[in-house]
C-alpha cells in the first residue's frame, strides 16, 4: 500500500485503534486534514481552543485506560497545547500529541507559525519527535504510542513537518508489528527478593498503613489492590490522584492524605510503623515537612519508576515494577505464609484510628442560611448514587470534591493533581464523555477555573457530550483567598473576582440550560433536575457561602501531626 | 557528603539528545562541571562524559533522571570503579625561558609538549587528570593568554567496558 505522510498518520492511528482525535486544523496540518476528510474510522473532535483539545484527550485518557490523541497545528497551535501536555506529564497520562510543524526548508528561518515545538515540550513528555522524513511517519507513530503507554506513561509529541505529509508524494506503508528500542526496557516485575523483605516488614508490623496512589489506577491493579487490603486488614490511605482504587466507602479507608487529607489518614501516617507505598510518590502535599515525615516509620516503595524511588523520601524496601504483577507476588506469597491478618492482630492501631475518627474532621457548619459547596458536593454524591465520573478544576472546589464525593472505582475522579491546572475540568469532561457516552458526567468547579477553557461549551453542544457543570461560585478564587486568610492577614490581594458573568445567560447563549440555585432547599432538587435531563449540558451556578475555607489544612511546610481544624470543630488546631 | 562523579554515558546519536541531558540538569538544578560528548566507533551512539559534584543521594537521582531519558541508552559512575580519567587542555602563553623550561620538564613526563610556535607564542597540548590541570593552570596562571580545556574524559580499567 502506497500512502502520503498525511496519509500514514492517519492510517497510524486507525491502525492503532484510535477513536477520537482532538483538534484544531491551521496551515501546516492541512494535508493530515485532508486525510481525515477523505475517511471514517478516526473520528475528529473540533475543538474551540488547542488547550481544551489536550484536556478533552486526557479525560477520555484517564476515564478509559485507553491513550489520548491531539492534532493541532505549528506555532500558536502547539504552544497553547503546551498547558495541557505538561498537565498530562505531571500525572502520567499516556498522550500522544502530534503537532505540525513549517516545511523541512524553511525550518529554523522564523518561518511564519513556526516555533521549536520539541524544544519547547522537551521539559513536559517523556519524549518528542521531529519526523524528518516520509519514511519514517509510521515508525515514530508506533514508538509514540508504545513509549505513551507503558513503563510509568505519559504524553508523546510527534512533529510532523508540512512538507513530509504532500499528498503528492507516495512511499510504501506498513504498520510496525513492535518496536524495540534498545534505550528502552521498563521494568515490568518487581525482584522477589525485595518482595520477601517486604512481608517480613508487613508481618512485624504494630501501626501498618497502606498509602496507595494515581499508579494503581493507571497500572489497572485495583482488584489486587483491594485483594491485598482485604487480606491485610490494615488501614489505606489515598493520595488525590489514587481515589477509587481502593473503594472510598470501604470501612478500611481512613481518607486521603496531605494538605487537605483527613486527621485520621495524617495522624496515622505520623505515627506508623511501616508505611506501604503503592504507585505513589510522596508528593510534597502529601509529606508535608520532610524532616518530620512518618517519623517511625519503615517504608516499602513500589513504583514502576526507579526515579521516584527515594528522590524526596528515603525508603527502606524499594520494590521497582508494574504494581499489578508486583501485588500478585505479594498475594502469592501471604498466602503460603498461612498466617491470619485479622483486624485483631492490629486491634490496639484500628482503636487508637477510631478515637481519631471521632474527630470528626470533615464535619461543617450545617446551621447556616447560606449554601456550603460542602453539602452541595454531599447531594450531588446523592443524586448520583455515588456513580459518576466527576472531574475537576483546581481549589478549593477540587478539594471539596476529593473530601465529599467517596469514589468507589477507579477512573472515576478526574482531575489535575500534579500540574494543578485551572480550565481542566470542562474540556476533560466532554473527553470522558467520548468515553463514556451513557454515564453521568459531572464538572465540580468555581466561577474562576471555569473562565479558563469555557469556550469549548460551544464544542460540547456540536458533539452532543452533555455534562452536568457544577460552578461553586462564591465570588473568589477560593484557594488564594484561604491562603491570603491564613497567611496574609486576610489581604486578599486580587483573589476576589468582580464583574463576573451571568452564567446561566452564558450557558443559554452556548445553546445549553442555564440554572442559579441560591437557596440551600433548592440544590437537591435542582441537580435532580439537571441529572434528569440525560441529553443536555445543564451550567448549575450555585451562589456559596464565600468565607468556607477547606478543612483540616497542614499548612506549607508543617508536619502531618500538625492540623488546622475547621472553626466549627470543637477541636482547633491539633497537634498531637 | 559531596564530591565529584564522573559519569559516562551512551547517548543515542540523535538531534537533541545532548539538549535532553542538559536541560535535565538546568531543569532540576543540578550542577555540572564540565560535559564532554562525541560520536564513537558505532556512528549511531555517542559517548557523554559529564562531570557533576554533589551528595549521594543527589547523584543518584541524577543516574536515575539520565536513565529515564529515552534517548540514554546505559550509563556508568566512573567514580564507583577503578577508573582512568583525562583532560587535555591548550594554552596559549608568551614564550619566555622560564616557561620553556617548565614545559621541557613536564615533556619528560609526556605532560606537555609544545604544538605550535609562532613569533613570540607558543601553544602547550597538556594532557592529565582534571586536578593536575587545576593545579597547573593556577601555578602559571600570570602567563597564559588564553586556555580551552576538553572536559573530562574516562574509562573504567580493566575488564569493565560500558558498551550495548
Amino acid at each position: 500500500m502506497e500512502l502520503s505522510g498525511g496519509e500514514i498518520v492517519i492510517q497510524s492511528l486507525k491502525d492503532e485503534g484510535v477513536e477520537y482525535v482532538f483538534g484544531y486544523p491551521g496551515g501546516c496540518v492541512l494535508h493530515i486534514y485532508d486525510a481525515i476528510f477523505k475517511q471514517d474510522d478516526v473520528k475528529h473532535v473540533l475543538v474551540r481552543h488547542e488547550q481544551g483539545a489536550t484536556h478533552a484527550a486526557d479525560g477520555y485518557a484517564r476515564s478509559s485506560g485507553k491513550p489520548g490523541v491531539v492534532l493541532v497545528t505549528s506555532g500558536p497551535g502547539a504552544t497553547n497545547a503546551v498547558t495541557g501536555i505538561a498537565t498530562a506529564y505531571m500525572d502520567s497520562i499516556p498522550m500522544v500529541v502530534i503537532t505540525g510543524q513549517v516545511p523541512r526548508p524553511v525550518i529554523g528561518t522564523d518561518a511564519f507559525q513556526e516555533v521549536d515545538t520539541v524544544g519547547i515540550t522537551r521539559p513536559c513528555v517523556k519524549h518528542n519527535f521531529l519526523v524528518k522524513d516520509v519514511a519514517d511517519i509510521a515508525e515514530t507513530m508506533k514508538k509514540a504510542f508504545y513509549l505513551a503507554t507503558s513503563g510509568r506513561p505519559g504524553p508523546v509529541v510527534v512533529d510532523i513537518p508540512k512538507d513530509i505529509t504532500d499528498p503528492n508524494v507516495k512511499v510504501p506503508y506498513q504498520y510496525p508489528e513492535e518496536v524495540i528500542m534498545r534505550s528502552y526496557k521498563p521494568t515490568v516485575s518487581g525482584n522477589i527478593g525485595q518482595t520477601r523483605k517486604a512481608i517480613k516488614l508487613i508481618k512485624e508490623a504494630k501501626r501498618p498503613v497502606i498509602y496507595s496512589g494515581g499508579g494503581v489506577i493507571l497500572g489497572e491493579a485495583s482488584d489486587e489492590l483491594r485483594q491485598l487490603c482485604h487480606t491485610l486488614n490494615f488501614p489505606v490511605t489515598q493520595t488525590l490522584m489514587g481515589l477509587g482504587a481502593f473503594p472510598g466507602t470501604d470501612p478500611q479507608f481512613i481518607g486521603m492524605l496531605g494538605m487537605h487529607g483527613t486527621y485520621e489518614a495524617n495522624m496515622s501516617m505520623h505515627d506508623s510503623d511501616l508505611i506501604i507505598a503503592i504507585g505513589a510518590r510522596f508528593d510534597d502535599r502529601v509529606t508535608g515537612k520532610i524532616a518530620e515525615f512518618c517519623p517511625h516509620a519503615k517504608i516499602i516503595h513500589i513504583d514502576v519508576d526507579p526515579a521516584s524511588i527515594s528522590k524526596t523520601i528515603t525508603v527502606d524496601v524499594p520494590i521497582v515494577g508494574q504494581v499489578k504483577p508486583i501485588l500478585l507476588d505479594m498475594l502469592a506469597q501471604l498466602k503460603s505464609l498461612g498466617e491470619t491478618f485479622d483486624r485483631a492482630r492490629i486491634g490496639a492501631w484500628w482503636n487508637q484510628i477510631d478515637e481519631w475518627r471521632g474527630v470528626d474532621c470533615l464535619a461543617y457548619e450545617k446551621n447556616t442560611d447560606t449554601i456550603k459547596p460542602q453539602f452541595v458536593i454531599e447531594q450531588l454524591y446523592n443524586v448520583t448514587k455515588g456513580e459518576a465520573f466527576v472531574t475537576s478544576d483546581v481549589g478549593q472546589h477540587q478539594m471539596f470534591a476529593a473530601q465529599y464525593y467517596p469514589f468507589d472505582k477507579p477512573r472515576r475522579w478526574i482531575n489535575s493533581g500534579g500540574l494543578g491546572t485551572m480550565g481542566f475540568g470542562l474540556p476533560a469532561a466532554m473527553g470522558v464523555k467520548f468515553a463514556h457516552p451513557e454515564a453521568d458526567v459531572a464538572c465540580v468547579t468555581g466561577e474562576g477555573s471555569i473562565q479558563m477553557c469555557l469556550q469549548e461549551l460551544s464544542t460540547m453542544l456540536q458533539y452532543d457530550t452533555p455534562v452536568k457543570v457544577i460552578n461553586l461560585n462564591n465570588g473568589y478564587l477560593g484557594m488564594v483567598r484561604q491562603w491570603q486568610e491564613f497567611t496574609y492577614k486576610s489581604r486578599y490581594s486580587h483573589s476576589y473576582l468582580e464583574a463576573l458573568p451571568d452564567f446561566k445567560k452564558l450557558a443559554e447563549a452556548y445553546g445549553h440550560i442555564g440554572m442559579q440555585i441560591t437557596k440551600k432547599e433548592d440544590v437537591e432538587p435542582a441537580l435532580r433536575e439537571a441529572f434528569s435531563m440525560k441529553d443536555r449540558t445543564v451550567f448549575m451556578d450555585f451562589l456559596t457561602d464565600t468565607k468556607e475555607n477547606v478543612y483540616p489544612m497542614i499548612e506549607a511546610g508543617k508536619a502531618h501531626n500538625d492540623m488546622v481544624m475547621a472553626p466549627s470543630s470543637k477541636y482547633k488546631r491539633i497537634l498531637a | 557528603m559531596s564530591r565529584q562523579h564522573i559519569i559516562s554515558v551512551l547517548l543515542e546519536n540523535e538531534a537533541g539528545a545532548l539538549s535532553r541531558v542538559s536541560g535535565l540538569f538546568s531543569a532540576r538544578a543540578y550542577n555540572i562541571e564540565s560535559l564532554t560528548v562525541a560520536p564513537t566507533q558505532d556512528p549511531t551512539l555517542s559517548r557523554l562524559t559529564l562531570v557533576t559534584v554533589g551528595n549521594d543521594e543527589t547523584v543518584e537521582q541524577i543516574k536515575k533522571q539520565l536513565n529515564k531519558l529515552i534517548d540514554v541508552v546505559k550509563l556508568i559512575d566512573l567514580s564507583e570503579s577503578f577508573s582512568l580519567e583525562r583532560e587535555l587542555a591548550l594554552l596559549k602563553v608568551k614564550k619566555t625561558d622560564v616557561m620553556v623550561q617548565k614545559i621541557e620538564n613536564l615533556s619528560a613526563e609526556s605532560l606537555a609538549r609544545v604544538t605550535d610556535d609562532t613569533d613570540d607564542y607558543l601553544i602547550i597540548e597538556l594532557t592529565g587528570e582534571k586536578v593536575w590541570l587545576d593545579d597547573f593552570l593556577s601555578s602559571v596562571e600570570d602567563e597564559v593568554l588564553e586556555v580551552v580545556r576538553t572536559g573530562v574524559i574516562g574509562l573504567s580499567r580493566g575488564e569493565r567496558s560500558l558498551t550495548v
